[in-house]
C-alpha cells in the first residue's frame, strides 16, 4: 500500500533526511576547520559576557567526534537497508507486518502438532485431559477472566460459567459456538407493552414469585396475566428459552441484577449485552481446548471452580 | 552608552523574584501530588473512590504542575536573569513581562482545577482545553517579544550562548503549541483534535518529543550555560562544540516524535526515520554535557565544598545518562521490550528528577541570594541535605522502575511452548508491588528536600530584601 497520496512527498522526505543528516557531517566539519583566535592569549576567544562570563577556543573533543560520525554513518547504512526514505523499501525487504506475520506463521507451526493431537479428542475426553486444561486455563486467563473473572464465576452482567445455569447451552458444540462467534443479547423495553407502572411492577412480583424470592404475593397474583408479554421469549413457565438467550427467571440467579428495583429497571429499559467473537484472536484449535476448558468448569471435578453460587 | 532614566541603569529583577519564588512553591505543589500518585499504585484505595482525586485525573495535574509550572516558572525567572545579565540591558517592555508572571499563574490555576473536574484533550503534556490554550498562547508570544526585544536591544555585540538556547526554546514551542493544539471547540472546555487516526498520534509525539527537547532540554542547556560558568567561575570550556552541539540538537530533536509510536499503525519508514535520528541525536546530547562538565576542568576542588555546583554538574551527570538511554531505547528492538513498561516512566524521572530538577535547583540557589541582596542561601548545611535527599530520592525512583520495566517488559513476552502466555497480566502487576513501594520512597525524599529548599528560599527572601542590580560597563572585546 502508498502512504503517500502525492509523489512529491516520499521525494521531499528522502531530500530533507539525506539532507539532514549530511548536514550534521558538513556542520561537524566546518567547524573543525574554523580557525580560532584569541586575542587576550588566554586560549579564550576574547568575547566577556556579565564580567566574567567568557568561552576557551578547545577543539571539539576527538572522541564525540567519531560518536557523532559513527551514528551517521549508521544512519546512511540504516536508510539503504530498511524503509524509510519515503517510498523506497530498504534492501532487506523488512516491514513490521512482515515481521509480525513471519512470527506468528513460525509459532503457529511450532504448536501445530500439539492442537492437531488435541483437535482429535472430543471436548469431555479433553476436559480432564491435564495438559489441555493447563493451556484451556492459561488461554482462559488471558483472555477471558477479564470479564468471567478468574474463577469464572462472572459478576453482574458477566455470566457465572460454573453452574449449569447456560444461557445458550451447555454443551459442548454450543459453548465453542459462543467462543467462536461471540453472542448479543437483546431484551427490548418492555415497560409500554406491559402497561401501567403499576402492571410494571406487579410483574415484577410476579418474576419474584417465579424462584420464590421475596414477593407481595396479591401483586404477583395481578402480574400473572400481563406476563404473557414476556412469556413469548421467557416461556409461559418463566424458565427462559437458549435458542434465542431468554435468561431463566425459576432459577434465582440474577445476572442483571436481583430485587424488585432491578427488575422493574429491565422490563422499562431492556438490555443488550454482548460477549465478543473470538475467532478473530484463536485458531478453531485453540477455541476447542479452551471449549473443553470451560465446559469442564461445570462438568468435572475441576479443582478451580466446583462449588455452586452461594 | 548614554542613560538619562535610572530604571534604565538596573536590571529589571521583580518579574524574576516572582518566577523564583512561584518556581519552588509549584515545585513542592507538583512533586507532592506526584508523591501522592505513586502511593495510589501501591494502594489504590487512596484514590478515595472519587473521580477528582483518581489516578487519571491526578496524574496529568503531576505533569502539568512539575513541567509547566514548577519547569515553566524556572525557565521563566532564570532567562528573564541571564538575558539582562548577558545583553546588559533591563528588560524590554517591562509590562508585557509582568503580564507573562500573572498570566502564567492563571494558567497554572486553570490547569489545577480544570483536570481535576476531568476536563482534558486526552493530548499528553498538553490536556489543557482549548480556552487555557488560547492564554498560553498569548503569554508565550508576550515572552517571545521581552525576551527577543531585550537581545535585540543588547549593548553587546555577540549573543551569548545561553540565549541561542532560550531564544530555540521560545520559537520551538511556540510551534509545538500551535500547531498540536490545533482543535476544535465543540463547547467551552471541549475541543475535538484538528487531526486524525495515526496523523493525530504522530502529530502529538511531535509535540511530546519536542516538548522534552526543546522545554525540558534547550531551555535548561541555556539555564547551565550561564549558571555553571557563573557558580564554577571558569570559562566555558568549547566555543566550537557549543556551536556543533547547538545546531545538531535543535535539528535532529525535530525527527525524534516516532520512536514513541514504535509498531503502531504509523507507517514503517516513519518509525525508521524517528528511530535513526534519534540515535543521532546522542552526540549533539552529549556535546551540552562535555561543555558543561568540563567548564570544571581546573576547578574540580570546588565540588567538595560548593554543594550549588554540586547540584549541577549532578544534573549534568544525569542529563549524559538519561540521553544515552533515551537513543538506546528508541532502537527498536529494545523498545519492544521497553514500550508501555515502567522503564519509560523511570526513563523520564532520570531526565526529569535529575537534569532538570537538579539544575532548576542549583540555579534557584544561585540567584535567590543575589535576588533578596543576601550573601548566600539563609542555609548552607540544608543545601548540602537538599542534594543528599535528592541524589538518593533518584537513584532510588529510576532503579526501582529499572527492575519493574525490565521485569514486566519480560514477563509481557514471556510465551510457553504451546503458544500461550506464561503470565497474566495482573500477575505482571503483582510484581511490580514491591518496587512501587521503593518508587515511593525515592519520591518521598525528592519532595522532603524540595520542601526544604521552600524553607530554606523563604528565610533567604525574608531575611533580605527585593535588591536592585546596577548594569555592569560592557567589557571591552564582548
Amino acid at each position: 500500500m502508498n502512504d503517500f497520496t502525492n509523489s512529491f512527498w516520499p521525494v521531499f522526505i528522502t531530500v530533507i533526511a539525506l539532507g539532514g543528516i549530511l548536514g550534521c557531517a558538513l556542520l561537524l566539519w566546518i567547524t573543525s576547520k574554523i580557525k580560532s583566535n584569541s586575542p587576550n592569549g588566554d586560549n579564550t576567544n576574547g568575547h566577556v559576557w556579565d564580567e566574567t562570563l567568557r568561552e576557551m577556543n578547545n577543539p571539539l573533543p576527538r572522541w564525540w567526534v567519531w560518536m557523532f560520525i559513527i551514528t551517521i554513518i549508521f544512519a546512511l547504512f540504516y536508510f539503504a537497508a530498511y524503509p524509510a526514505l519515503g517510498n523506497y523499501a530498504g534492501k532487506l525487504g523488512w516491514s513490521q507486518v512482515g515481521q509480525y506475520e513471519q512470527e506468528m506463521a513460525k509459532a503457529n507451526e511450532t504448536v501445530a502438532p500439539l492442537y492437531a493431537k488435541f483437535a482429535a479428542m472430543p471436548v469431555e475426553t479433553l476436559a480432564s485431559n491435564a495438559e489441555a486444561k493447563a493451556i484451556g486455563e492459561r488461554l482462559f486467563m488471558n483472555n477471558c477472566a477479564q470479564c468471567h473473572g478468574s474463577d469464572a464465576r462472572g459478576s453482574r452482567g458477566f455470566p457465572n460459567l460454573t453452574d449449569h445455569d447456560w444461557i445458550y447451552g451447555g454443551n459442548p458444540e454450543t459453548i465453542t459456538e459462543t467462543i467462536t462467534n461471540g453472542r448479543i443479547g437483546m431484551m427490548p423495553p418492555m415497560g409500554a407493552a406491559v402497561g401501567t407502572e403499576d402492571d410494571v411492577k406487579n410483574v415484577a412480583h410476579y418474576v419474584l414469585s417465579l424462584s420464590g424470592s421475596n414477593h407481595d404475593a396479591a401483586r404477583a397474583e395481578k402480574g400473572k396475566e400481563k406476563f404473557a408479554v414476556c412469556a413469548a421469549c421467557h416461556g409461559a413457565d418463566g424458565k427462559g428459552n437458549q435458542a434465542v438467550g431468554a435468561l431463566n427467571l425459576t432459577d434465582n440467579i440474577w445476572l442483571h441484577g436481583a430485587g424488585e428495583a432491578a427488575i422493574i429497571k429491565r422490563i422499562n429499559e431492556g438490555k443488550t449485552n454482548q460477549m465478543p467473537a473470538q475467532n478473530v484472536k484463536f485458531s478453531a484449535e485453540q477455541i476447542h481446548v479452551l471449549a473443553a476448558y470451560v465446559w469442564g468448569l461445570s462438568n468435572t471435578g475441576n479443582s478451580t471452580a466446583t462449588e455452586t453460587t452461594p | 552608552m548614554q542613560v538619562s532614566n535610572s530604571q534604565l541603569n538596573t536590571y529589571n529583577d521583580g518579574v524574576v523574584r516572582q518566577f523564583s519564588i512561584m518556581a519552588v512553591v509549584w515545585g513542592v505543589v507538583g512533586m507532592l501530588v506526584g508523591v501522592i500518585i505513586a502511593a495510589q499504585l501501591v494502594w489504590p484505595e487512596l484514590n478515595l473512590g472519587l473521580p477528582w482525586t483518581s489516578f487519571g485525573r491526578l496524574r496529568p495535574l503531576h505533569t502539568n504542575a512539575v513541567i509547566f509550572a514548577f519547569g515553566g516558572c524556572t525557565l521563566f525567572a532564570t532567562s528573564y536573569y541571564v538575558v539582562q545579565r548577558t545583553c546588559h540591558t533591563t528588560l524590554f517592555m517591562p509590562q508585557l513581562a509582568k503580564f507573562t508572571f500573572w498570566g502564567w499563574q492563571a494558567v497554572i490555576l486553570a490547569a489545577a482545577i480544570s483536570l481535576p473536574l476531568g476536563f482534558t484533550t486526552g493530548k499528553e503534556y498538553a490536556e489543557l482545553e482549548w480556552p487555557i490554550d488560547i492564554l498560553i498562547t498569548l503569554i508565550w508570544v508576550a515572552y517571545a517579544i521581552v525576551f527577543f526585544g531585550t537581545v535585540g536591544t543588547r549593548k553587546v555585540k555577540h549573543i551569548y550562548v545561553a540565549n541561542w538556547f532560550f531564544g530555540a526554546f521560545i520559537i520551538t514551542v511556540a510551534l509545538l503549541h500551535i500547531v498540536n493544539s490545533a482543535e476544535m471547540p465543540a463547547s467551552f472546555m471541549k475541543s475535538y483534535s484538528a487531526y486524525a487516526g495515526a496523523q493525530d498520534a504522530m502529530v502529538q509525539w511531535w509535540y511530546g518529543h519536542n516538548a522534552v527537547g526543546f522545554f525540558l532540554t534547550a531551555g535548561f542547556l541555556g539555564i547551565m550555560y550561564y549558571f555553571v560558568p557563573k557558580q564554577a567561575d571558569r570559562p566555558v570550556y568549547s566555543y566550537s562544540l557549543s556551536i556543533v552541539h547547538f545546531w545538531a540538537l535543535i535539528f535532529t530533536y525535530m525527527w525524534a516524535g516516532p520512536h514513541h509510536l514504535h509498531y503502531t499503525a504509523l507507517p514503517d519508514w516513519t518509525q525508521s526515520l524517528g528511530m535513526v535520528f534519534s540515535l543521532v541525536l546522542l552526540a549533539p546530547s552529549w556535546g551540552g554535557m562535555i561543555n558543561g562538565m568540563m567548564t570544571l576542568s581546573g576547578a574540580w576542588h570546588k565540588l567538595r565544598t560548593d554543594p550549588i555546583l554540586r547540584f549541577m554538574i549532578v544534573s549534568l551527570s544525569f542529563y549524559g545518562m538519561s540521553t544515552f538511554e533515551g537513543p538506546m531505547m528508541a532502537i527498536k528492538t529494545v523498545n519492544s521490550l521497553s514500550h508501555y513498561t515502567d522503564w519509560t516512566v523511570g526513563h523520564v524521572h532520570s531526565g526529569a528528577l535529575g537534569w532538570v530538577g537538579l539544575v532548576s535547583m542549583g540555579a534557584i540557589y544561585y540567584m535567590i541570594p543575589r535576588l533578596f541582596g543576601q550573601k548566600q542561601m539563609h542555609s548552607i548545611k540544608a543545601i548540602e541535605l537538599h542534594f543528599w535527599l535528592a541524589t538518593i530520592g533518584i537513584v532510588l525512583y529510576i532503579s526501582a522502575l529499572w527492575i519493574s520495566g525490565v521485569m514486566e517488559g519480560l514477563m509481557w513476552r514471556a510465551i510457553n511452548t504451546d503458544g500461550t502466555l506464561t503470565y497474566t497480566f495482573v500477575e505482571s502487576v503483582k510484581a511490580k508491588h514491591p518496587y512501587y513501594i521503593i518508587r515511593l520512597l525515592g519520591g518521598l525524599l525528592y519532595l522532603s528536600g524540595m520542601t526544604i529548599m521552600l524553607w530554606n528560599v523563604i528565610k533567604t527572601a525574608t531575611s533580605g530584601k527585593a535588591a536592585v542590580a546596577a548594569i555592569p560597563p560592557v567589557a571591552a572585546h564582548a
